[in-house]
């Protein structure tokens, strides 16, 4: 299976790893005690990785070759991938549902408060996730400047309760809004744009939106932050930390849900055809009379929707924003979490956003590495699985028999 | 039904039509011929509203429409089929005619619309849960001539149906394109390359040459006089 040529190919592409990683890796230079440590160890476990690494991907690679041939012979036959099978089988997925609902309602009781916040974090992701791909996943439209409607929105309770002393749940909604009033606010001058000029010119919008945060004082008290944002109530109770987080847990679920419910009614509604038909051709979509402008500005305003009310519950949940929060990378992060979901699957955003927020937690020990393994993911994922962890269902199809 | 009155269409700062006229009657299929870059397409797109003309007027039944948005000229039913075909790649051949329908809300009739181009092209029946992107060429000129009669048009914009298409499939287009016209009474504008193929269907037809209208006569004509057969039927 794997021949000599391999193996020669191995080797090369090990030295080259070698090579690459040699000035971080091997190299570590003390500059206080003036010493040079050659950590020549590291160098040899690099070898031995990529070569395997290099060896298992070849193997995996030729498996599957010799399946294809053998289901094209018919010796073997097709299997539909285990992801589909979850979501087809009503057998499997009502009692999977279920088994994931109720460790959902009983989360918060059986682990620690860390547990939870984290968790927390990660489902507000999810939300995140599943607003942006409406626009990336749905419309096609790459956004790279989601964070700045997170920022509209986390910015708005800040300032809202600052400044009139409005309550969580009614900047909610006005913080989702004004989220979606930003989205149109960028739709506008984007209209003409798409491919890489969108790209660049949303990714210019969200650093706009942090640097205005972060330079006008007067308005957001800059770069220093607003603190002492009071969490959500409930019906005039005082809790206590533990018990707030366990709160904001439920409310958070309770988002999640809905944000499933009506993402998913959306892409089945007329408004989600025309998405999908913007994103598949831009003049067929006017030839069959759909309203290029409007279709456009409601994706990014619906889209921002989601960012903008995520953001109200982060100011609610950390207490404290400052644009520090809002850089380039959490739009990255956000966007990583739409491609590696794989485009317009709710489910495998969910999963995807799980994966990319709870790991990097869980994984703490290996935090210097963090960025590492996360391109190694990404370049993994594109490599086996471009289309996604769980590709959306609607591209399923089926051939029938002559 | 159609009358374009002295427009003149730009792309940026270049000319691309200088003082089309032209006239459309009900029922009638026109033919548009010229050489490549002549501005054949351009005329569709600027009837279609995506390119709009910057002076001169488009009049659809009598009231003017060059200066409405792309979208809602579809709604007053005229539709085009763009060249290049552009269907969905990524949509099932069902969910691309259910494009076509977008702007319906008769349920009913819709249904009926379907079962008339399935019997029209049995092919797209058979190919119906697949993505258009995976139909042939012949399949997916198909597809989009379908996709617009699901817009129930009153005139059908064609641009350049037999592109890229063996010679077998195009006659069966065009031959399809003639039933079109006699059973549902749709007014076809048709722009073609193969101009021989084009006025043999056509009831009249119009001579484009860089952005301007040379001639002007009955298909059959056309198919004799001397300068449109060196031209352009290559005899």
């Amino acid at each position: 299976m794997i021949s000599l040529k391999d193996i020669q190919k191995g080797l090369l592409v090990s030295l080259w790893f070698v090579f690459l990683t040699f000035p971080l890796l091997v190299i570590k230079v003390n500059p206080i005690e003036r010493v040079i440590t050659w950590r020549w160890f590291n160098m040899l476990w690099i070898a031995l990785g990529s070569f395997s690494c290099y060896l298992a991907v070849k193997a995996y690679k030729a498996r599957q070759l010799s399946r294809q041939k053998r289901i094209k012979q018919g010796v073997i036959k097709e299997r539909t991938a285990w992801s589909g099978r979850i979501l087809k089988e009503p057998g499997i997925y009502i009692p999977f549902l279920i088994a994931v609902g109720l460790f959902a309602l009983v989360f918060p009781w059986i682990f620690s408060t860390y547990q939870t916040n984290i968790m927390v974090t990660a489902l507000m992701y999810i939300v995140l996730g599943l607003g942006l791909n409406i626009v990336v996943g749905v419309a096609g439209l790459l956004d790279l400047g989601y964070v700045a409607f997170y920022a509209v929105g986390a910015y708005s309770y800040a300032l809202l309760n600052l400044h009139f002393g409005l309550g969580f749940w009614t900047v909610l909604p006005i913080g989702g809004l004004l989220a979606a009033s930003f989205g149109i606010l960028l739709g506008f001058p984007v209209l003409r744009l798409r491919g890489d000029y969108l790209a660049i010119v949303t990714l210019g919008f969200g650093e706009i939106i942090r640097l205005i945060l972060e330079n006008w004082n007067d308005f957001s008290q800059g770069p220093s932050g607003i603190a002492n944002i009071p969490r959500p109530g409930l019906f005039g109770m005082h809790l206590s930390l533990d018990q707030s987080i366990t709160y904001l847990y439920y409310l958070v679920i309770g988002m999640v849900l809905f944000t499933i419910f009506v993402v998913n009614r959306l892409q089945n509604s007329r408004i989600g055809r025309a998405w999908f038909a913007l994103r598949e051709d831009e003049i067929a979509c006017q030839a069959m009379g759909i309203d290029k402008t409007r279709t456009k500005l409601t994706a990014f305003a619906l889209g921002a929707t989601w960012a903008g009310m995520v953001g109200v519950f982060f100011a609610a949940k950390t207490t404290f924003v400052n644009p520090a929060s809002f850089t380039f990378l959490e739009s990255a992060i956000i966007l990583c979490i739409v491609v590696l979901g794989g485009m317009g699957s709710i489910i495998g955003v969910i999963l995807a956003a799980l994966i990319l927020i709870l790991l990097p937690e869980y994984l703490r020990a290996f935090s210097d590495y963090r960025m590492l393994a996360f391109g190694a993911v990404l370049v993994t994922m594109m490599i086996f699985r471009p289309q996604g962890l769980i590709a959306n269902v609607r591209r399923i199809y089926t051939i029938p028999e002559e | 039904m159609l009358e374009l009155n002295s427009i003149s269409t730009f792309y940026g700062n270049i000319q691309a039509l200088h003082d089309i006229s032209l006239r459309v009657e009900e029922g009638e299929i026109i033919t548009l011929i010229g050489a490549n870059g002549a501005g054949k397409s351009t005329t569709l797109m600027s009837i279609s509203g995506i390119a709009p003309p910057r002076t001169g007027e488009i009049l659809f039944k009598g009231k003017p429409i060059h200066e409405l948005s792309a979208n809602k000229i579809v709604g007053l039913g005229i539709c085009q089929v763009p060249e290049g075909r552009h269907i969905f790649p990524d949509l099932t051949v069902a969910e691309n005619l259910d494009m076509g329908a977008f702007l319906r809300s008769d349920k009913k009739q819709i249904e009926k619309d379907l079962t008339y181009i399935y019997d029209l092209f049995p092919i797209l029946q058979k190919r119906r849960n697949q993505p258009g992107g995976n139909l042939s060429g012949g399949e997916q000129q198909m597809l989009a001539i379908s996709r617009a009669l699901m817009a129930r048009p009153q005139l059908l914009l064609l641009d350049e149906p037999s592109m890229g298409l063996a010679p077998l499939v195009t006659k069966q287009i065009f031959d399809i394109i003639k039933k079109i016209n006699r059973e549902h009474n749709t007014t076809i504008f048709l722009v073609e390359q193969n101009a021989n193929l084009a006025l043999k269907v056509a009831d009249r037809g119009y001579v484009l040459e860089t952005g301007r209208i040379t001639l002007h006569d009955k298909a059959s004509t056309l198919l004799s006089n001397e300068d449109v057969q060196k031209a352009y039927l290559g005899i």
